[in-house]
C-alpha cells in the first residue's frame, strides 16, 4: 500500500488532482442538498423583501460591522426563546444576501429587536450607548444622524438583489428612490403605494427625529424596527405538518 | 556546478509582458476612478493606480538596466527576506489592533471616539483578524513555502520575477483590505470581508502563487515531493477553492464598492462556515503543519518521526476538515442532519490532528535536551503542545450539548486564541528565528536570551488570555440560561456584560504581554540582520551550530 503512495509523491499534478477530489467531497455532500430540501427553501406567510430604506439600513448595519457583536439567530432553547422571542425560521433570512446570523453575542441577539424599543430610544442608544445603558461596551454611532443617506444607487442595489434571486418587481425598482423617501416621511403621499408594494406592516415615519433630512440613522433604525416582525407567530403553527419537515 | 536548465532571457521577457499589463491596469483604474460616484471605490481605484504606476516605473527602470537576468544556479532568497520583514511588520500591526479592540471592550469610555466612527469596534475587528491571519500568517506561509520548496526540490523558484509579483500583489491585497475595513467596505463574511474587486485581485495573485509553487516542484532535482510540500499544496489549492466559492457575489454596479452574495440565508450561512472553518483547517493548520514538517526536523537535526503516520494523517486531515463547518451552526435553522454530520466529523478530526502533533513531537526523539538548551526549539515544540490542546478543545466544543453553552460566548474567542497565539504564532516565530540567520548568512541570532524572554513573556500572555476567556465565556453562557426558583430568567443581558469586566481587562493584559514579546523579537531580528551579537553572549558556546541550517549554496548542493 505504501508503495502506491509513491506515485502521488512523484507526480505533482496527480497529487493536486487527488487533493482537490478529496477536499471537494465534504462540501458537496453537505451544501448541495440545501438548495432543494423543503425545510431550507420553504416559504412562510409574511416574509417579504426589504423596502429600499430598510435595505439601505441593512447595508449600514453591514458597513459598521454590527454582525461582529450581534447575532440574528435565536436558537430553540428555553432561555433564548424567553429572552428574545420565537426561535428563528430558515425562511426569515431567505432574502438575506448575505446572511447576518453572526457568531458572537458581545451584545444581545437582534433577530426580533423590531418594535421592542421606540425610535427615540434607538436614536439615544446609538448616539451614546452608555447614556442609556451605563454598563454597555457598545461603540457610539452619533455620526450616523449627521450624515445624509447616499441613496443615488438604490435602484442599482435592488437590481443587484434581483439578480441574486430576491423578487423585486419592475415597479419596485422604478420607484425605489421614491419609496425610500416616502418611508422616512410620515406625511408623504406615496404611503399607500409603498404599502401596496411591500405589505401593510411597513413602518412609515421619521425614524431619526430629524424631519428635514434622511440620514444614515433613519435607514438603520428603519431596518432594526422591522427585524423579526414579518412573520405573525400568533397564526404560525410550529407543530403543523408542513413545518415539521 | 550542475547546470540548471532554463533560458536566461525568460525573466526579462516576462517583465516586459508584465509591464504591458500594468500599463493597461493604470489606464483602467484612471477610467474607473474618474467615472465612479462611490467615494470608497474611488479611493481604492487610486490605490490600485498608485501601486500599478509604481510597479511599472520599477519594471521599466529594471528592464532598461537589464536587472532581471537571473542566474539559475542560485536560490531566490530576496523575496523570502522581504517576506520575513513583511511578516513581522504586519504581525505587530495586527496584534496592536487586537490590543486596541480588547481595550475598547474593557474601557469603552477611553477607547471610543464619537467623532471617529472608523475606529469603532465593528470596523477594527476585521482589521485585527485579517491583519493577524492573512497579513501576518499569509506572509509567513508565502515566505516559508518559497524557502522550503526551493531547498526540498533543490531548484530555484520558477517564473523569474513571478515570486515578486506574488509578494507585492499580496501586500497590495492587504492594503486594499485594511483600508476597506476602515472605510466600511465589507461583505460581512467573517474572515472573507474584502469586497468583490479585492477578491478578484487576490484570485489573480493566488493563482500566480500556485503556478510558482508548482513550477518549482516541476523543476525539482529530487524524485520525491517532500511531505511539507504536500501540506503547502493542499493549503494553496484548497484555499483557492474556498475563496472562489465563498465570494461569489453580484456587485451593485461595476463602479461600486458594494456587492450582494449569490447565496442567502441558510445556504449562505453554510457556505460561509464551510469556508470559515477551513480557513482554519487549510490556512492556519495545513499551511503551518508544512512549516512544522520542515523546520522542526531541520532544527532538531532528526528525520521526521514516521513517514507512514504523515501519509495517514495528511489524507485524513484534509478529507475530514472540510466536513466540520456545520458545527458553527448548531441549533440554528440549518437542518439537524447537517449539524450532526459536522459534529461527527469534528470529533473524528481529533485523531488526524493529534497525528500531526505526535509526528512533530516524536521527531525530537534523541534530541530532547534541545528543549533545555535551545529556546527556538522550545518555541516550536510549545506550538505543537498548543496545537494539540486546541485541537482537543475544538472537537469538545463541536458536541451539540457543549456548543449550546459555548456558542456566542467568549469561550470561542479563547479557543481561537489558544490556537492562533499558541500554535500559529509560536510555530511562525520559531520558523522566523531559524530563517533570519540562514537568509542573512549570520552565524547566529543577535541574542538567545532575548528569545528566552520572548518565549516566557508570550507564554504568560497566552495563558492569561485563554484562562480569562474560559472563565468569562463559561460564566456568561451559564448566566444566560440561569433561572430563578420562580422560573424567571435570573439575569438581564447587560448584567452578563458587566460581569465580564475583570476578565476583559485580564485578556487585554495578556494581549499586551504577547505583543511585547513580538516587539522583543523584532528588535532581536533587526540586530541579527545588522550582524550584531549581544555583548554578554559573544563568548557563549553556540547553542545552534552554524551549519545546522541548510546552507544556501545553490546548485553546488544540488549537484551533490
Amino acid at each position: 500500500m505504501w508503495k502506491h503512495h509513491q506515485k502521488l509523491e512523484r507526480h505533482s499534478l496527480l497529487l493536486v488532482i487527488v487533493i482537490l477530489v478529496v477536499v471537494a467531497i465534504g462540501g458537496l455532500v453537505e451544501i448541495s442538498p440545501l438548495f432543494y430540501l423543503e425545510s431550507t427553501i420553504e416559504k412562510v406567510d409574511g416574509i417579504r423583501p426589504y423596502t429600499p430604506l430598510e435595505l439601505a439600513g441593512r447595508d449600514i448595519y453591514v458597513r459598521e460591522g454590527c454582525y461582529v457583536c450581534h447575532s440574528q439567530m435565536i436558537r430553540p432553547l428555553r432561555d433564548e426563546v424567553e429572552r428574545y422571542g420565537h426561535y428563528s425560521l430558515a425562511a426569515e433570512s431567505m432574502y438575506d444576501h448575505p446572511f447576518q446570523w453572526g457568531s458572537k453575542r458581545t451584545g444581545p441577539d437582534l433577530a426580533r429587536v423590531g418594535g421592542k424599543y421606540s425610535d427615540g430610544w434607538q436614536v439615544d442608544h446609538l448616539t451614546n450607548p452608555r447614556a442609556v445603558v451605563p454598563e454597555s461596551v457598545m461603540p457610539p454611532y452619533a455620526f450616523l444622524a449627521k450624515k445624509d443617506l447616499d441613496y443615488r444607487d438604490i435602484a442599482d442595489k435592488l437590481r443587484a438583489q434581483r439578480a441574486v434571486g430576491v423578487p423585486y418587481g419592475d415597479a419596485m425598482i422604478a420607484k425605489a428612490a421614491t419609496d425610500l423617501e416616502t418611508q422616512a416621511d410620515p406625511f408623504a403621499s406615496g404611503g399607500t403605494a409603498l404599502k401596496k408594494r411591500y405589505g401593510p406592516k411597513v413602518n412609515q415615519r421619521d425614524f431619526d427625529g430629524q424631519p428635514d433630512r434622511i440620514s444614515d440613522m433613519d435607514a438603520l433604525i428603519a431596518y432594526l424596527q422591522m427585524l423579526g416582525t414579518t412573520v405573525d407567530f400568533t397564526t404560525y403553527k410550529a407543530d403543523a405538518g408542513e413545518n415539521l419537515r | 556546478m550542475a547546470a540548471i536548465d532554463g533560458p536566461k532571457g525568460t525573466a526579462s521577457s516576462g517583465a516586459g509582458l508584465l509591464a504591458g499589463l500594468l500599463g493597461v491596469g493604470v489606464l483602467l483604474t484612471i477610467f474607473m476612478a474618474s467615472r465612479t460616484h462611490d467615494p470608497r471605490f474611488m479611493v481604492h481605484a487610486y490605490i490600485f493606480m498608485a501601486a500599478f504606476t509604481l510597479a511599472l516605473a520599477v519594471l521599466v527602470i529594471g528592464i532598461s538596466a537589464d536587472r532581471f537576468v537571473q542566474s539559475e544556479d542560485k536560490y531566490e532568497d530576496g523575496v523570502i527576506r522581504a517576506g520575513v520583514i513583511a511578516s513581522l511588520f504586519w504581525g505587530v500591526v495586527g496584534m496592536l489592533v487586537g490590543l486596541v479592540i480588547a481595550s475598547q471592550l474593557s474601557w469603552p469610555n477611553l477607547f471610543y471616539f464619537p467623532e471617529f466612527g472608523w475606529l469603532n469596534f465593528g470596523r477594527l475587528r476585521p482589521l485585527h483578524t485579517s491583519g493577524v491571519i492573512f497579513a501576518f500568517g499569509g506572509n509567513v506561509l508565502i515566505a516559508t513555502s518559497f524557502y522550503v520548496v526551493q531547498r526540498t526540490c533543490k531548484a530555484r523558484l520558477a517564473g523569474g520575477i513571478a515570486p515578486w509579483v506574488v509578494f507585492w500583489g499580496y501586500q497590495l491585497f492587504i492594503v486594499l483590505a485594511a483600508t476597506g475595513y476602515l472605510m466600511g467596505v465589507t461583505q460581512s463574511r467573517e474572515y472573507a470581508e474584502p469586497e468583490w474587486y479585492v477578491d478578484i485581485w487576490l484570485t489573480v495573485v493566488w493563482v500566480t502563487y500556485l503556478l510558482v509553487f508548482l513550477g518549482t516542484i516541476w523543476k525539482r532535482k529530487e524524485p520525491h515531493i517532500y511531505v511539507a510540500n504536500w501540506f503547502y499544496l493542499a493549503f494553496i489549492v484548497t484555499v483557492a477553492m474556498l475563496h472562489i466559492v465563498n465570494n461569489l457575489a453580484v456587485p451593485v454596479s461595476p463602479l461600486s464598492s458594494h456587492s450582494y452574495s449569490l447565496f442567502s440565508g441558510v445556504q449562505d450561512a453554510l457556505v460561509q462556515w464551510w469556508y470559515g472553518h477551513n480557513a482554519v483547517g487549510f490556512f492556519l493548520t495545513a499551511g503551518f503543519l508544512a512549516i512544522m514538517y520542515y523546520f522542526i526536523p531541520k532544527r532538531a537535526e532528526r528525520p521526521v518521526y514516521s513517514y507512514r503516520l504523515s501519509i495517514v494523517h495528511f489524507w485524513a486531515l484534509i478529507f475530514i476538515y472540510i466536513w466540520a463547518g456545520p458545527h458553527h451552526l448548531h441549533y440554528t435553522a440549518l437542518p439537524q442532519w447537517a449539524q450532526t454530520l459536522g459534529m461527527t466529523f469534528s470529533i473524528m478530526l481529533w485523531m488526524p490532528s493529534w497525528g500531526g502533533m505526535i509526528n512533530g513531537l516524536m521527531t525530537l526523539s534523541g534530541a530532547w535536551d534541545k528543549l533545555r538548551t535551545d529556546a527556538v526549539m522550545r518555541m516550536l515544540i510549545a506550538s505543537l503542545a498548543f496545537y494539540g490542546m486546541s485541537t482537543f478543545e475544538g472537537p469538545v466544543m463541536s458536541v451539540r450539548a457543549v456548543n449550546a453553552l459555548s456558542h456566542y460566548t467568549d469561550w470561542t474567542i479563547g479557543h481561537v486564541h489558544s490556537g492562533a497565539l499558541g500554535w500559529v504564532g509560536f510555530v511562525s516565530f520559531g520558523a522566523i528565528y531559524c530563517l533570519v540567520p540562514w537568509l542573512w548568512k549570520r552565524p547566529r541570532l543577535y541574542s538567545d536570551r532575548l528569545v528566552e524572554w520572548h518565549f516566557w513573556i508570550a507564554t504568560i500572555g497566552i495563558l492569561l488570555y485563554i484562562a480569562a476567556m474560559w472563565v468569562s465565556g463559561i460564566m456568561e453562557g451559564l448566566m444566560w440560561r440561569e433561572y430563578t426558583s420562580e422560573g424567571f430568567l435570573a439575569y438581564s443581558f447587560v448584567q452578563t456584560v458587566e460581569a465580564k469586566h475583570v476578565a476583559n481587562m485580564i485578556r487585554a493584559l495578556g494581549g499586551l504581554l504577547y505583543l511585547s514579546g513580538t516587539l522583543i523579537m523584532v528588535y532581536n531580528v533587526w540586530r541579527t540582520i545588522r550582524g550584531d551579537v549581544a555583548a554578554l553572549e559573544k563568548n557563549a558556546v553556540l547553542v545552534q551550530p552554524a551549519a545546522s541550517g541548510p546552507a544556501p549554496k545553490g546548485a553546488a548542493v544540488a549537484a551533490e
